[in-house]
């Protein structure tokens, strides 16, 4: 399988929220198509859990919290030069605007926006960002699909979109590329906060009868991060089950 | 800054083009990576690390990373 185009053979690739959902299936399907990973979250002993279901490769941990900018800054320190970066760490807590407070939006924009953004222009700065490397932004349909309850995480995700779009532009000189994907409901922890009648409810409106599975977005990230890609940047992948086609 | 303090700090802020290309003397303007990106970077890098504010004028004004040193000093 690692003898095709998709492959991350002697690829060195950095994943945060590597403990959990997307992050963790990121790592494990990118450690099978042969990359060395990086595994960063705020859980060692989570992120320990993912390493021992991860394919042998020459990987390591580093634990940081996404919005301490002194985590961002030593996580960026310690990787060495990267060819892939997936900057997968984030958190959707539901809340109406009505009941939306400073502490609440500054947490949402701090973990989904600032935290990677800071991580970038760290890894800008520490010249850790290989030539033709590919940065890939976990966003999410609700970039542009609103739904109620979900402000901020829509917001917050709908201007990673276009921050990734801007740095597209400015990792020009690197010849490297930036791109998104944006999944709808994935089934991991962030949906199980849903009772079981309305996942019910929600997978019944989803056309290809289900949500995806964490790995389903890893391919995409597979995608992004391999060789295939290379003449890919600034565009953003829906993994939908065609929920947003209605 | 010295003038070979502010000659690293110039280079550092290129991601393509080997720190040993500049000097004082570099004619930064015929580098291949100069442009209007790294114009910025260098820009904010004054500003940042000299507490100096120059313009878009001064870089077009100046040759030489020396030349845009000694606009830098004067302000």
């Amino acid at each position: 399988m690692n003898n095709t185009v998709f492959s991350l053979e002697g690829k060195t690739i950095l994943v945060t929220g590597a403990s959990s959902g997307i992050g963790k299936a990121t790592a494990i399907e990118c450690s099978k198509m042969g990359a060395n990973v990086f595994l960063s979250a705020r859980n060692k002993e989570r992120l320990e859990q993912t390493l021992s279901e991860m394919a042998p490769g020459n990987h390591s941990i580093i634990t940081a919290d996404m919005t301490h900018l002194e985590d961002v800054q030593k996580l960026a320190e310690e990787v060495s030069v990267l060819d892939g970066i997936a900057l997968i760490a984030g958190i959707n807590d539901k809340m109406i605007i009505k009941k939306i407070d400073d502490e609440y939006v500054s947490k949402m924009l701090s973990t989904n926006l600032s935290g990677p953004a800071m991580l970038v222009k760290s890894l800008l700065k520490g010249k850790k960002i290989a030539k033709q490397a590919s940065i890939v932004f976990m966003s999410s349909v609700s970039a542009f699909y609103p739904s109620v309850s979900n402000a901020m995480y829509a917001a917050s995700k709908a201007a990673v979109n276009q921050f990734a779009k801007v740095l597209a532009l400015e990792v020009l000189p690197l010849k490297a590329r930036v791109n998104c994907i944006q999944p709808a409901f994935v089934e991991t922890e962030m949906i199980h906060k849903y009772s079981e009648e309305t996942l019910s409810e929600i997978r019944s409106n989803y056309p290809l009868g289900r949500f995806a599975r964490p790995e389903e977005i890893a391919y995409a990230v597979i995608y992004y991060m391999s060789d295939a890609s290379q003449l890919v940047t600034g565009t953003s992948l829906v993994i939908d089950g065609g929920y947003t086609l209605r | 800054m010295t003038l070979d303090e502010f000659v690293k700090a110039f280079a550092a802020e290129f991601d393509d083009t080997p720190e040993e290309q500049f000097t004082p003397t570099t004619n930064f303007r015929e580098l291949d990576e100069w442009g209007s990106l790294v114009a910025l970077a260098i820009i904010s890098m004054v500003d940042d690390e000299m507490d100096v504010q120059i313009t878009g004028a001064d870089l077009r004004n100046s040759k030489t990373i020396e030349d845009l040193y000694n606009v830098v000093c004067a302000k």
